[in-house]
């Protein structure tokens, strides 16, 4: 396998059980949690997986016999769950990831010496993220309400199930106060496009997310106002531009039903950091930064690389920490650049020449040509083609054009809340195809 | 100090030390103790020997440290199970614990102890904790429930925790009837038959409720728990649909795929003309492409998915081609699943970008998913004609390339482009022989010597390219050797005088120096052939070649359905039912989509409001109320029933609960019909819907179509009452047309009728599913019996009375041509069987036309040397497949029939009603 060592977690679930790790081979933990898998079965599971790896079969559900296992990598750990039923996969994927967002809020890292540094709570955990194979409470902000790593903390007596576990309101506890209440709206977009060789675009779409620094006392009502185009049909309003939002998916605490019904996006919400929503956007986008390269192998001998970046963006907005990333042979050596602005730099690691380029404002064009030196015996090893891939952040902006129209606070002691917001727009999955 | 250093303690005698420590006096002492020992469990140490020392420490007020001991108790329990007693006490203590996360910890730790000889000591604790006042108790206690009935299942349904759990559905906590409904599913799955999810409108709007409110888990097992209800109607199925869909905005990927497993399933429901029904496909599409952003693993899942829904309903993806294009980074098995549904979603109107995209992909680095994409470019110029020949140029730009597998892809489909468009693209044979040196792999040697075989009189050097095989035939694989085999036949009877050698040879290779049966009795055969009969050999060998399907792989039509029901899971994953990889589901049943629009009636509403339901109407008669849509009201008010009728109604369930379960539902007759005279009155009864025609009401005048009736209860076996009827099928509803004449002293009142569950459930309006196709214990009737039970005042009588198969025929019966290959093919031989109709003197078209009329579907015709092949197709009411080959020889009066079918228990009932049709 790739990797060194070959270490993994092996993380239970549904229908069955083990969480952990291994190390060397070996298990960091594990919890049966339906009896109906024999444990030592996890054994066959890194042998499987090497063997589908080699055959280039690699597939996130192996199989042995009528134990199947459903697992995840997270950095050198494999999570895996074991089943021998028709589980609903994916649940189990879900969970996986999830059991990695709560151990990464608990402990930083989800690593080896995390997972032994805090076994007795890692087992807590196991216990109440998940009973008999259904997965229980998973909020980790709640979870953190009575579960702690100071055990001292939990003498009897003193701790008591949050009745937010329970609750309909299952992400929000009671008798939270701030001095000062406020809420950060973040709205980012992210550009995923994916341009032809012959320099066509072949699909592209927007991603965006709402993300909410919350700071509010008690318990809140929100309503968030977009300029939704599908919400100013329905009451008829039209003010200027609206957005089309193909998909949108929410947080837990939004009330689907109403906005299926009205598109009143109102909740109330999770205290701190959270993501509210998401959404997609299908609209044909220009590329924000278009480019141009040329990439010229001559066999045993060099290869020269010719890379013109545009912006194609508003004169007045600036595209921040822009990164062009070009592939290289994996053979290539003595790279010598030239650039009209910013640093290109070779990343022989990753077979490829990182652009830099601190700020670059709308309608500009800059260019960069690099030069490698072949060796005279060809590497006879097939290499993929990488497409030239672009990092970008661009503030104060949005592609779609979606805008916050309001955000109403509502809460019952009657305070006066600040919502603040920000917009950005950045490169999600950017990539050109090149003709090499 | 973290808890890694409890790892570090590796020392001889450290057992004895540590149970040392565990009796320590020092609180401080004895939780470092458990901990160290927790420490080696966890690292795979035995340390069962210290179980009575840990168990000592379980009575404690430190909660870390009792969760540490309820840790090691789930572990060791069943390899001390006697000592494991010993923990009893304390789990019954801390059930009553006033700290409510103590109280779920010990109910949720008692149900991990799979030691049975303390299960019955939990159950009073349990109980309690069932009603308990805190809600995080009793959704512990609702999962214990389940964990309890896995261990012993008899205990927990003696002890009634099963009708607590029920109980538990209507719970005001989210949370709890979430994990009521959890576990009472999972309960359910390993006793199918038990009726535990006694899902009516009821508690449908109970879940659903909870739907709203419940955590993002909770919703997952609620649409999962929805999935397996029918809805009564496509109102209801419409109702419920729209309140699943705002799921589709869920966060939760999982969430979002069993929403859409729900709606798959009841849309089948609705009519495709409903306005609701167009608007519910739209909405299902953002959210699946969404699904592409996901985590890989979690793309992976929505993919095979997608893959399912793509062939099921096209509609819904069909201009989403874009957001499958593979991405460079894309893991391998996230392309190749991209790949087949790219190639699922070509059409003309994308082909070009389609073919544009796998040319891309067919010059990257990973070998799989490079033949694959050539494969591909193969599929598109089948199922695309318009394409074809773009597809064909861009593989000979593949060719050139000369990358080895490449190559021998694009050979291997370029066969199959010469099968599909005979004499069109033979023009590449030369450059195709080109590369002939190159191909080192069995299949495209094949292909290529099949197209030298095939295409022989056009190679001026046919001859020499198969010799030069020829030489190390005995290296050759089977494939190959069989190949080569006809190719050199094929060429011999195209040039027989250059090549006598050459036959001569590869003849002599395969049927002396083989030691392969097949090769040598090919061989022999050819051989045979061109010995004695040379112009039966060109017939033969150089027969024309059924044409190739333009869907490759789609899946076998009910196991689609099957795995639409399954959609999230692993079945949907695999594409296999779940029957064939859990270990114990063999018993189970398969699922079934509802059936489909059209074919369900939603009863009169009127009817429906003036309805008092009459007390013997049993709950569980929805299952084929539901199926039947029996309207249950009285004619004529009548007032409740006469007392005397709740005993023999009793007497009638208690004897149809032995084999004759499933109440069909009640008629009542009103008392003016039937109490006029005692001498003859009749009434006939038509079905409402599917089976009864009761709408006409009494005395409903006799078609005068009708075949004639026959009596199935003669008077007196039934105490006076003679029912005769007919089976007859009109207008795609099934009705028994019966007439019940009264041929004793006294009136009879109070009429109610009952079926059996039959074989065929008879309708597809409801829920199928449940009446699985021919159980064993009635396969010694023949399926087509159908056992009645009519009751009066007086008495329950019972018969049975036989119902042609042809009323199960459904207009809709006629199968795509490429679904009918690939279903042909998929069934397996062993499923075919063959009859002889003797004495029928119909020529195929008017076989076909009379056969048609009783909705035989007859979907292609081939002649071959004089004889009709017919190739038909039947759908019985419960959605199986009946297929069907009609060889009929002109002049000759007796036809040979073969029929394929997933249950071929159906065949020879089938045969029958051939045999009948066409000679009637």
């Amino acid at each position: 396998m790739g990797t060194a060592g070959g270490q993994g977690e092996y993380s239970p679930v549904r229908l069955l059980n083990r969480a952990p790790t291994v190390l060397n081979d070996k298990v960091l933990i594990c919890r049966n949690y339906k009896g109906d898998v024999d444990m030592a079965e996890i054994d066959r599971f890194l042998p499987l997986l090497m063997q589908h790896e080699e055959e280039g079969l690699l597939c996130p559900v192996l199989s042995h016999g009528k134990v199947h296992f459903m697992w995840i990598k997270h950095s050198n750990l494999y999570l895996v769950s074991t089943t021998n039923k028709n589980s609903n996969a994916s649940l189990v994927y879900s969970f996986l990831y999830k059991i990695v967002e709560v151990f990464t809020e608990y402990f930083k890292e989800l690593e080896e010496e995390s997972i032994q540094d805090n076994f007795v709570v890692v087992y807590e955990l196991l216990d109440e993220l998940m009973d008999f194979g259904f997965p229980q409470t998973t909020d980790s902000k709640i979870l953190q309400e009575y579960i702690t790593q100071e055990g001292a903390k939990l003498e009897v007596g003193k701790s008591k199930v949050p009745t937010t576990v329970t609750n309909a309101v299952s992400w929000r506890s009671e008798g939270i106060k701030y001095k000062k209440n406020e809420v950060f709206i973040d709205v980012i977009e992210s550009i995923n496009v994916l341009v032809n060789a012959n320099g066509s675009v072949m699909s592209s779409d927007i991603v965006g997310s709402i993300k909410l620094k919350t700071m509010l006392s008690g318990m809140p009502e929100l309503r968030l106002g977009l300029n939704d185009r599908v919400l100013f049909g329905l009451t008829g309003r039209d003010k200027g531009k609206t957005v089309v939002m193909e998909d949108v998916k929410f947080h837990q605490c939004v009330r689907l039903s109403r906005f299926d019904s009205d598109r009143t996006i109102s909740f109330i919400p999770p205290d701190g950091e959270s993501e509210l929503m998401s959404y997609r956007i299908n609209t044909h986008v220009k590329p924000l930064i278009w480019i141009e390269s040329v990439i010229e192998k001559f066999s045993h001998s060099r290869v020269e690389i010719m890379v013109k970046a545009k912006g194609q963006f508003k004169k007045q907005s600036v595209a921040n920490n822009v990164e062009v990333r070009v592939p290289v042979p994996s053979d290539a050596d003595s790279p010598k650049f030239k650039t009209s602005t910013g640093q290109a730099k070779y990343v022989p690691e990753k077979n490829m020449v990182v652009w830099t380029i601190k700020s670059f404002p709308g309608g500009k064009e800059f260019l960069m040509r690099a030069h490698f030196g072949l060796p005279s015996v060809e590497n006879n090893e097939l290499e993929g083609k990488p497409p030239v891939t672009v990092k970008f952040e661009i503030p104060y902006f949005t592609v779609s054009g979606i805008q916050v129209r309001y955000m109403k606070i509502i809460e019952k002691s009657g305070y006066q809340a600040l919502p603040w917001v920000r917009y950005i727009t950045q490169s999600g999955d950017y990539q050109l195809r090149t003709n090499v | 100090m973290t808890d890694s250093k409890y790892f570090t303690t590796t020392k001889k005698g450290e057992i004895f030390e540590l149970k040392a420590e565990l009796n320590s006096d020092k609180k401080e002492k004895k939780k470092e103790a458990v901990k160290k020992v927790i420490a080696s469990m966890t690292v795979g140490k035995d340390v069962s020997a210290l179980f009575p020392d840990v168990v000592n420490c379980m009575q404690t007020d430190n909660l870390e440290l009792k969760k540490l001991v309820y840790l090691y108790l789930m572990n060791y329990a069943k390899s001390q199970p006697d000592m494991a007693i010993m923990a009893v006490n304390t789990f019954v203590k801390d059930c009553e614990d006033p700290n409510p996360l103590i109280r779920a910890l010990a109910v949720r730790t008692m149900g991990c102890i799979r030691v049975d000889k303390i299960t019955e000591y939990l159950c009073e604790p349990l109980r309690k904790c069932l009603k308990d006042e805190d809600p995080y108790v009793r959704k512990t206690a609702a999962v214990c429930v389940a964990k309890l009935h896995d261990i012993n299942a008899q205990l927990v349904e003696d002890q009634g925790f099963l009708d607590t759990l029920k109980d538990l559905i209507s719970d005001s906590n989210p949370m709890v009837v979430a994990n009521a409904v959890a576990a009472l599913s999972e309960i359910a799955e390993s006793h199918p038959n038990s009726n535990l999810l006694d899902l009516n409108p009821q508690t449908i709007n109970k879940l659903l409720t909870a739907l709203n409110e419940c955590t993002e888990w909770g919703q997952i097992f609620i649409l999962d728990c929805l999935a397996n209800y029918t809805p009564r109607d496509d109102r209801e199925s419409q109702s419920i649909c729209e309140r699943v869909t705002p799921r589709l905005s869920h966060a939760n990927s999982a969430v979002v795929l069993s929403a859409v497993k729900v709606l798959m399933k009841f849309m089948e429901m609705l009519p495709k003309d409903l306005d609701y029904y167009g608007t519910l496909l739209k909405k299902l599409a953002p959210p699946l492409v969404t699904l592409l952003s996901a985590e890989p693993e979690l793309q992976y899942v929505a993919l095979r998915n997608i893959n399912l829904i793509v062939q099921r309903r096209p509609e819904i993806l069909k201009h989403e081609m874009k957001v499958f294009f593979v991405k460079y980074n894309d893991p391998i098995y996230v392309k190749l699943e991209k790949l087949d549904i790219m190639i699922r979603l070509a059409s003309q109107a994308n082909i070009a970008q389609v073919l544009a995209e796998l040319k891309e992909y067919a010059t990257e680095v990973d070998v799989d998913f490079v033949r694959k994409a050539v494969r591909a470019i193969g599929r598109c110029a089948i199922k695309v004609e318009q394409s074809a020949e773009r597809c064909v140029s861009t593989l000979l730009d593949l060719i050139q390339t000369k990358v080895n597998y490449v190559v021998q892809e694009a050979i291997v489909v370029i066969k199959d482009i010469f099968r599909k468009y005979p004499n069109k693209y033979e023009s590449v044979i030369a450059t195709l022989c080109e590369n002939l040196d190159s191909l080192d792999e069995p299949e495209a040697r094949a292909a290529m010597i099949w197209i030298v075989g095939e295409y022989a009189e056009r190679i001026d050097n046919a001859d020499e390219l198969l010799e030069s095989f020829l030489e190390g035939f005995h290296d050759e694989s089977t494939q190959v050797q069989l190949q080569l085999l006809t190719a050199i036949v094929k060429l011999f009877l195209k040039k027989p005088t250059e090549t006598q050698e050459l036959v001569q040879q590869v003849l002599s290779l395969a049927t002396q120096d083989s030691d392969n049966p097949d090769l040598r009795d090919r061989g022999y055969i050819y051989w045979r052939l061109l010995s004695t009969d040379p112009v039966a050999a060109k017939e033969v060998v150089l027969a024309e070649k059924p044409l190739i399907s333009e869907e490759t792989d789609l899946i076998e039509p009910t196991l689609l359905e099957e795995l639409i029901c399954h959609i999230g899971t692993l079945a949907s994953v695999y594409h296999k039912p779940p029957s064939a990889f859990v270990e114990g589901s063999r018993g189970v049943q398969h699922k079934r989509l509802p059936g489909s629009a059209g074919s369900v009636e939603s009863p009169d509403p009127g009817a429906a409001a003036t309805e008092t339901p009459p007390a013997v109407i049993p709950s569980q008669g929805d299952l084929l109320g539901d199926l039947l849509n029996l309207d249950l009201t009285p004619t004529t008010t009548t007032g409740p029933p006469p007392p005397t009728t709740s005993g023999m109604q009793m007497g009638a369930m208690d004897l149809l609960s032995g084999g004759l379960d499933s109440l069909v539902g009640l008629l009542h007759q009103g008392p003016p019909s039937l109490s006029a005279s005692p001498s003859t009155t009749t009434a006939s009864f038509g079905g409402l819907d599917d089976l009864f025609d009761l709408g006409g009401g009494v005395g409903m005048p006799m078609g005068a179509l009708n075949p004639p009736k026959a009596v199935w209860l003669p008077a007196m076996k039934a105490k006076g009452l003679e029912i005769s009827g007919v089976f007859v099928r009109r207008a795609g509803v099934i009705q028994m047309e019966m007439t019940l004449t009264n041929k004793a002293m006294s009136v009879m009142t109070d009429f109610a009728i009952q079926f059996n569950r039959n074989s065929f459930g008879l309708a597809p309006a409801g829920p199928l599913q449940i009446l699985t196709p021919l159980s064993p214990n009635q396969s010694i009737e023949p399926l087509n019996n159908l056992q009645v039970a009519v009751k009066n005042n007086i008495d329950v009588f019972y018969f049975s009375c036989q119902y042609p198969i042809s009323m199960l025929f459904v207009e809709d019966g006629k199968m795509e041509r490429q679904v009918f290959l690939a279903t042909w093919k998929d069934i397996p031989n062993d499923n075919e069987s063959q009859f002889q109709i003797k004495d029928c003197h119909l020529n195929s078209d008017a076989a076909s036309n009379k056969l048609q009329s009783s909705n035989i579907f007859t979907i292609a015709k081939r002649t071959v040397e004089g004889q009709d092949m017919l190739y038909q197709s039947m759908k019985l009411t419960n959605g199986i497949w009946v297929l069907a080959e009609l060889r009929v020889q002109a002049g000759n009066p007796n036809y040979t029939i073969s029929l394929k079918c997933r249950a071929p228990e159906v065949s020879q009932c089938v045969f029958q009603n051939y045999e009948a049709v066409l000679k009637n």
